[in-house]
Formats: structure tokens, C-alpha cells, sequence
């Protein structure tokens, strides 16, 4: 894991002392409202329904013991006892008061977290594989890559005031877990020989248009990294939309000029840039930064007889043991996540106990290593396996080691009206009501991996348009109303779903999907076809008419 | 409004002609770039300063061959949140090697002052924010990422010693 040496250190107390003079100089009214909003959002804080939230950037997910318990500690001491876990990999507190929001964010300094452009017209908190450095299908750990784009990006003078606010996600697996397709740059690590470079992808968003990102280009060695994407930062800020919003992001530009001359534009910058422009970032920093993220040293005795002991043992620990690991590249190791996905609960949301047994068990089992995912869970990403009865008898006493990774009940929901200022409709009681239809853990199961993702309104915060079932809360005179859509995905085969039909009444919803899963499971030619896979042989049909089939 | 340089307040000796209006022998001038264009032949003989005012869908490009004698250009920011004048900035010292004036005009606001003057702009024209306060500004943040106009070693490079 990356730390902080004495000039991240340094930027980050400075930032904290700014902060807390613009905040001083809000209370005492020299700031007026409108002045103070771009400074706030600039540090995360949001003025939402209720009061002021302030979000904490997780850089791509990665915490430790000791990161994760200051978090608890900022949830127990200046919120209400809890966190909510994001898509952005970040955390979120809905009910800090403005004055404390300095101390918060001395506090965080001290674990090495901070707040910078968690929010506003700039570039955001990177994301990326939560498996990262652990995963069996990588080819290699992208971390140091997403540490070199944070800290380029950070403070950035140029990209502050973007015509909208800018996602990077970069994964290096197979299999893509960072959801590449709709981010505003979504970069896919790859080999040419022996040189290591970029694939990529520009323009994918959700929101009230999505896209599935452009292939701009299919290789950028990793010494020409930041200045290509200056580039494409430069062209964006240029001639990006500010003329209307909800047409500002990159993905509009990209789409109003063509792929083509979109990439065009950004290699004629590229192309200009002068030698002293360049970055031109010393192989001796591309090395410090990667001698951080050296694998742990791994535990030799793994033990894999106790813990296969243990299944036979315990049939809840085998049940949980077969849905919550992954693949590890290490013999003898396995990926935990630990689901924020409790039924009935508020997806991604953690108390500051659970946080602080989360924090323990990586420092006691784990290597002190933590990961936030896009799907807001936590994760252990290495875990010798002897240890796993441990920690799932630890994580079920703080009850959350419910056993539904990719499962139907593991959903994506954002905080939706009981939160949030922009929602249309409320996501969580949506949620739970859905969890609910499906909770025996037997029968999700035998579903198999299904993602169903909600959002209180078309920004698109919970992943809607990307869900392999999308719910989308829309607002029809006052009454909340919800858009199923259908065969979205996020992974490397990233497609945005499709409307069902006219929307549904809240109360109606979890029963159209269980009618979608009915049919699914009466399609499905083999317990080992995906409901996603059914959905694209047989096309959506059958299932549209399920969502409208009344009893 | 006030004008700031240098850790100092500085009086405006330049007028802003907008449209057609007349250009006095004596007097110091910015022009919108349209304008500038049209009539930069005559201009380059005046023995006032010429200074040029930008708007942000302005090409910087364009002015590339008359940097050496421009004594001023004027960046302007009609929103504090259009952030397109960043990159004229940056484009302007870095990419065409502009060594005069440049000013921020406009909706200019403390905060966004740090963030200018690693752009590369030296001269804030400010209605809000007193010499003190931008001076402070100017310093809030000790080390930077990433190169820029200012010049400033980015801590990667202070890292590994060059």
C-alpha cells in the first residue's frame, strides 16, 4: 500500500488548513453561500436534504487497519455511529456538522486520507479493481498506476474547473471489475513485449445519456501516460459543453465530434506538446511508487486442511465460504468480501463497530490490507485460508457475513430521497423490499450471479443503466414511480440495459422481478447459464412481459 | 476595480475598448482578439502599450505571432466555473512562450487565484478579494504535483533529486 512521504504529507495539511480558514471565513459570513459552494465541493462537502455530507476519498479502495478505523472513529464521534461505502470507492457521511468538518479532515490527515476533489467540476477519486494485487486473472497489480494518475491529478491547476466532473477507472485483469465502459477514461493495462502501456477508452457515462466509453486508442506506452492524458484533458476542457449540464460531460463532446475526430483533436494536442511540456515522469518515481504496492509476504503454512474441516463442520461457514471468496493468485489464499449488503439493511452502509472488527481482522489475518469495491462491500483481498472460520465466526457476530457476493440481494443502491437532494424517488426501502422476496440464501443461490442496481434518479449514482436488472426511481406529480431496464452490464462485455416499458408503482416492483427470475430460471438452459447469458440468447421478450404479467 | 501584482496593488493603465470605439493616440488599449486581429498592422506601430482581452471560446493560437510585442493579454472569466481560461493560460507561457502580462479579468475570486498563478497568470483584477488575502492564497499550497506554467519543481522531481 502506497504512504504518504513528507511532501503527500505536507499537501494534504495544507489543504486541511485552507480548509478550515474558508470555513472559518463561511461562519463568519466574509463567504457568502454561492462563494463558499465551489471551495466546499472542491472538499467533498455537499449541503444535502437534512444537512452538510461530507464524502472521504478511498483512493481506488485501498485502506488498512489503521485508515479504516479512523474512519470508524469520524462515524462513532462526529456522525451518528455510521458510514456509507460508495461506488466511487469512497465513504460518506450524511450527518457531520459544517464546524467539525476541518477536525474531520485533520483527523483523517493523521491515517493519511483526505477529501480532495471528492466532489465538484474536477478530476475525481480514481477507481479500480478491488482485487487488485490479489486477483488470479491480472496481469499485474494496476495500483501503482492509479497512484501515479492521483497524484498528477491532484491539485491539478488546469483541470479544476472541467466543464463537468471526471472519472478515471484503470483495471489490469481479465476480467474487468472496474467498469472501464463507463468511466470518463477507463484504462485497461496491457504488454507489448516487454514495454507495459495503456489501452485507452474515452466517453462512457451513465447518467441521463449513457455511453459505453470509445476506444481512442489501443496502446500508450506507460512513459507517455500523463501527457496523453493531458491531452485529452486539454481538448476536454476547451471544447467540452458548459452551455447546459446535463450535456457538459466528456461523453457528449465524444459523441458530438465522432470517435474519430475526437481522437484526431487529442492527438493533434498531443502532438504539440513541446519538450519542456512533457511530464516526463523518472523511472526511478515509476519505481518508488511501485515498490509500495510489493506483495505482502505470504504465509507458507496455509493450512487449507483446517479450513476444509471447517466447511464440513459448519454448513453456514460452507455456504458463506462458497459465495464471499475469490480466487487468489496465491496458493493457499483467498479474496474475502465482506458484505455491507445485509438483508433489509441500506446497501453499503457500515456502523463504526462493524468498521473497527473489519479493521481488526485485517491486521490480525489479513496483511492490514483493505479494499473498498464499486459494488459497496469491503474486502480482504489476501486471506490465508486456515484463518477464514475466524474471520467469517467474527464477521457473523457483527452481522456482516451474509453470503451474497454477486448474488440477487448483493445490490447497488445510491442513498436515493432519504438522502439526497437530487433524487426523484426513494432507493433503500426499494431495496430492502426486493431483498426481502429474495433473502433465503438457498434459492439466491440457485439463481447464481444476478446484479440488480437502483437509482433514485437519471444521474445514476446506484448503476442503474449497467445493472443486469436496472431499477430507476423517477418521479410522476409527486408519486414515486420506477423504470425497470434490462441486460446492462458493467464487466468487459459492458452494455447499457434496455426499458422494459412504462414504469412501475414502488410497491409492484419486487414482484416484477421475481417474475423476471421466474422466467429466467424456467429459460435457463443449465444452472450454469447466467440470467445475463439467458437474457442474450433468448432476447428481452420474455422477460418484458414478465415485468407486466399480472397475477 | 483592484489590480494586483506582485505582492502589490498596481493602478490600470490600460482601457478596454470594446466593439468600434475610437483608439486614442496616447492611450494604453486592450482589444477584444477579433479586433486585434484585423487591425494588428497598425497596432505594431503604436508606441503605447497593446494589450488583448480573451474571451474563453478564444483560439490562443491565433496570437501566437504578435507575442513579442503584446504587452498585455487579459484572460477573462465570465463565470469563476469556466474553467477554459486555465488552458489558455498554460497554452499561452508554455506552448507559445508569451513572457508579458497575463491577467485574470472578470468573475476572479480568492480561491481560484492559486490555481491562476500556476497557470501563469501574474495580475488578478479582483473585485472581492484585498491584497492580504490574495497573497495568502498565493502560498496556501507548498509543493505541486505537477509541472505547469509556474515553474515549480513537481515534488516527483524533488523526490528523486533533479
Amino acid at each position: 500500500m502506497y504512504r504518504y512521504d513528507e511532501f503527500d504529507a505536507r499537501l494534504v495539511k495544507d489543504r486541511v488548513d485552507q480548509f478550515r480558514g474558508q470555513v472559518n471565513r463561511r461562519l463568519s459570513g466574509e463567504l457568502l453561500e454561492d462563494e463558499f459552494k465551489p471551495l466546499r465541493l472542491q472538499n467533498g462537502v455537499y449541503l444535502q436534504l437534512h444537512a452538510y455530507m461530507l464524502r472521504v476519498a478511498i483512493p481506488y479502495g485501498q485502506l488498512n487497519g489503521a485508515k479504516l478505523r479512523g474512519l470508524a472513529e469520524v462515524a462513532r464521534d462526529y456522525d451518528r455511529g455510521y458510514g456509507h461505502f460508495t461506488t466511487r470507492q469512497n465513504i460518506q457521511y450524511n450527518w457531520v456538522a459544517l464546524k467539525d468538518i476541518p477536525d474531520v479532515l485533520e483527523k483523517l490527515a493523521g491515517v493519511e486520507l483526505h477529501a480532495i476533489q471528492t466532489s465538484g467540476n474536477c478530476i475525481r477519486n480514481v477507481t479500480s479493481d478491488h482485487f487488485a494485487g490479489a486477483a488470479f486473472d491480472e496481469l499485474m497489480d494496476p495500483r501503482p498506476w492509479c497512484e501515479i494518475i492521483r497524484q498528477w491529478s491532484t491539485f491539478h491547476p488546469e483541470f479544476a474547473f472541467l466543464p463537468r466532473k471526471f472519472k478515471i477507472a484503470v483495471t489490469a485483469a481479465e476480467h474487468d471489475r472496474a467498469a472501464i465502459a463507463v468511466h470518463d477514461i477507463g484504462l485497461r493495462i496491457l504488454k507489448r513485449g516487454d514495454v507495459v502501456g495503456f489501452e485507452v477508452h474515452v466517453g462512457g457515462g451513465q447518467g441521463r445519456t449513457p455511453h459505453l466509453a470509445a476506444l481512442v486508442k489501443d496502446f500508450v506506452p506507460e512513459a507517455e501516460l500523463l501527457d496523453y492524458l493531458e491531452a485529452i484533458m486539454r481538448v476536454y476542457n476547451r471544447y467540452g459543453r458548459r452551455d447546459n449540464k446535463y450535456k457538459a460531460r466528456i461523453k457528449i463532446l465524444v459523441n458530438e465530434l465522432g470517435t474519430e475526430e475526437f481522437t484526431a483533436q487529442v492527438d493533434a494536442e498531443y502532438a504539440a506538446q513541446k519538450g519542456h511540456e512533457k511530464i516526463d515522469l523518472p523511472q526511478a518515481e515509476i519505481d518508488r511508487i511501485n515498490a509500495y504496492f510489493a506483495p505482502p509476504a505470504f504465509d507458507a503454512d496455509t493450512g487449507s486442511e483446517t479450513f476444509e474441516a471447517a466447511k464440513a463442520a459448519d454448513p453456514a461457514f460452507a455456504e458463506w465460504a462458497e459465495v464471499n471468496l475469490h480466487k487468489h493468485k496465491q496458493a493457499g489464499h483467498a479474496s474475502v468480501t465482506v458484505s455491507l449488503k445485509p438483508i433489509g439493511g441500506a446497501a453499503g452502509d457500515a456502523t463504526d463497530a462493524q468498521m473497527l472488527v473489519v479493521a481488526d481482522l485485517a491486521e490480525r489475518y489479513g496483511y492490514d490490507d483493505i479494499r473498498v469495491s464499486h459494488a459497496q462491500n469491503l474486502v480482504l483481498p489476501h486471506v490465508p485460508v486456515k484463518h477464514l472460520y475466524a474471520i467469517w465466526q467474527a464477521l457473523d457476530a457483527a452481522g456482516i457475513a451474509t453470503a451474497n457476493e454477486s448474488l440477487i440481494t448483493d445490490l447497488i443502491v445510491c442513498p436515493g430521497l432519504d438522502y439526497c437532494n437530487l433524487a426523484n424517488a426513494r432507493s433503500i426501502p426499494v431495496g430492502q423490499a426486493l431483498q426481502k422476496v429474495f433473502a433465503d440464501p438457498k434459492y439466491q443461490r440457485e439463481i447464481g450471479r444476478l446484479h440488480i442496481n437502483i437509482s433514485g434518479c437519471i444521474n445514476a449514482c446506484g448503476h442503474h443503466h449497467v445493472g443486469h436488472i436496472g431499477i430507476l426511481g423517477v418521479d410522476r406529480k409527486g408519486e414515486e414511480f420506477y423504470q425497470i431496464s434490462l441486460g446492462g452490464r458493467a464487466d468487459e462485455k459492458a452494455a447499457i440495459g434496455d426499458i422494459a416499458g412504462p414504469a412501475l408503482k414502488g410497491e409492484d416492483v419486487p414482484q416484477a422481478v421475481k417474475r423476471i427470475v421466474d422466467t429466467y430460471m424456467a429459460l435457463r438452459t443449465s444452472p450454469d447459464e447466467l440470467f445475463i447469458d439467458t437474457l442474450a440468447r433468448t432476447g428481452a421478450e420474455p422477460f418484458k412481459e414478465a415485468v407486466y404479467a399480472t397475477a | 476595480m483592484p489590480l494586483l501584482k506582485d505582492g502589490a496593488e498596481i493602478e490600470n493603465v490600460f482601457v478596454y475598448l470594446d466593439g468600434e470605439a475610437e483608439l486614442k493616440a496616447d492611450q494604453a488599449v486592450t482589444l477584444p482578439l477579433a479586433r486585434f486581429l484585423a487591425e494588428s498592422g497598425t497596432l505594431a506601430g503604436r508606441n503605447v502599450p497593446v494589450g488583448v482581452r480573451l474571451v474563453p471560446e478564444d483560439d490562443v493560437g491565433l496570437l501566437a505571432p504578435f507575442l513579442e510585442w503584446i504587452q498585455l493579454v487579459e484572460i477573462s472569466f465570465p463565470k469563476y466555473t469556466d474553467g477554459r481560461g486555465y488552458s489558455q493560460a498554460q497554452l499561452l507561457r508554455r506552448r507559445h512562450g508569451y513572457r508579458g502580462e497575463l491577467r485574470a479579468v472578470g468573475h476572479v475570486l480568492r480561491d481560484q487565484i492559486f490555481y491562476m498563478n500556476r497557470s501563469g497568470f501574474d495580475a488578478y483584477e479582483t473585485a472581492r478579494a484585498d491584497l492580504p488575502s490574495v497573497l495568502e492564497a498565493l502560498n496556501e499550497f507548498r509543493d505541486a504535483y505537477q509541472p505547469a506554467a509556474d515553474g515549480r519543481v513537481p515534488v516527483f522531481r524533488q523526490r528523486n533529486g533533479n
